[in-house]
């Protein structure tokens, strides 16, 4: 007869590692007075082109930064880099999401009181980015009309753990038959209240909006 | 395969119960017992996968891992109440389907205790 099993109790968060170190991450830009914010999507949803266009616009009267992850090539880097601002690729090589210590290994020997933006593109994945903090002040999640309305009823952890939604490539809304109100819905029913921007990279609408928002954002946190 | 997102955090889970183990005198950890929400963003047969695949080779080689599922618990302002949402993907009372933001539980990726030798 087998004896009962002996406990030890331990509550502890898996993540707690990754946690910490956003935490540290969190108040390191708190104390730069920069305003940090992060992307996740799809792979393909227009995340660069959307980063591009926010960056360009920004950067007259903004000094702005960008990290973005892949698992290989720096393209999106030199796309980035277009806007004319300072860009890092973080190439991750086979790991599917972007972790605290990436960040801070990429931030390496820039001087966060000369930026008062920072930008992280997230790996194009709508699973694994949610459960690793950044140290963001703002996550932002990507979907495009071309993937589907249900994207957010598929994916409910990453709209739920983001805190606004973008829908992008709103220029291809009408070819692909795009139904908004249901896109709409969807993300409502995973994260009720999110707030949602329509934009089109392509031809600037729905920018106006998005970036008066960032800007409402960078004021709140501005210290 | 190789960097599934449950590996690393396999990887996080012995690393804490190797730790413990040691703290505790080396005692030999035959199982950890796991809080895991499900809006937690993590697949439960994946981690339990993964986990196998991490223990080899180390102190905790054929032990098991015993997950607990936490459901979803959601407040509804409306009926001031605590409820499980009507779905995972559909955030709403169920009983008056109004929207509920809040959730009280289901994303936990807790270790709560190791049961040892």
């Amino acid at each position: 007869m087998s004896a009962e099993p002996r406990l030890i109790e331990v509550r502890k968060n898996i993540l707690k590692q990754n946690d910490l170190l956003a935490r540290e991450l969190r108040e390191r830009f708190r104390q730069a007075n920069v305003f940090v914010a992060s992307f996740v999507s799809s792979p393909g949803s227009g995340k660069t082109a959307f980063l591009e266009k926010t960056l360009t616009c920004l950067r007259p009267n903004f000094r702005c930064a960008a990290l973005v992850g892949d698992l290989a090539t720096a393209n999106d880097a030199a796309r980035l880099a277009r806007a004319g601002v300072p860009v890092k690729q973080i190439v991750t090589g086979t790991i599917c999401h972007l972790e605290a210590r990436m960040v801070e290994n990429a931030l390496g020997d820039w001087d966060l009181n000369e930026l008062d933006c920072l930008f992280i593109e997230n790996v194009g994945n709508l699973v694994c980015p949610s459960s690793y903090d950044l140290g963001e002040a703002l996550r932002v999640v990507l979907m495009s009309t071309t993937e589907g309305e249900d994207k957010p009823l598929k994916y409910p952890t990453i709209f739920n753990t983001a805190d606004v939604a973008v829908i992008t490539k709103m220029d291809l809304a009408e070819a692909v038959e795009f139904d908004l109100q249901a896109a709409h819905k969807s993300i409502q029913a995973v994260r009720p209240g999110m707030r949602v921007f329509e934009v089109s990279s392509k031809t600037g609408a729905g920018m106006g909006e998005w970036l008066e928002f960032l800007d409402s954002q960078r004021q709140k946190h501005d210290r | 395969m190789k960097d599934m997102h449950e590996l690393s955090i396999a990887v996080s889970m012995v690393d804490m119960a190797v730790e413990e183990s040691q703290r505790q005198g080396g005692v030999r950890v035959n199982a950890i017992h796991l809080k895991l929400g499900k809006l937690s963003g993590v697949v439960k047969d994946a981690l339990l996968f993964s986990y196998d695949v991490v223990c080899e080779g180390t102190s905790l080689e054929g032990s098991r891992l015993i997950i607990e599922e936490i459901p979803i618990i959601v407040f509804c302002p409306k009926c001031e109440a605590e409820t499980p949402p009507t779905a995972t993907n559909n955030l709403c009372c169920p009983k008056c389907e109004t929207p509920t933001p809040q959730v009280v539980r289901g994303r936990e990726m807790e270790v709560t205790a190791l049961e040892i030798e």
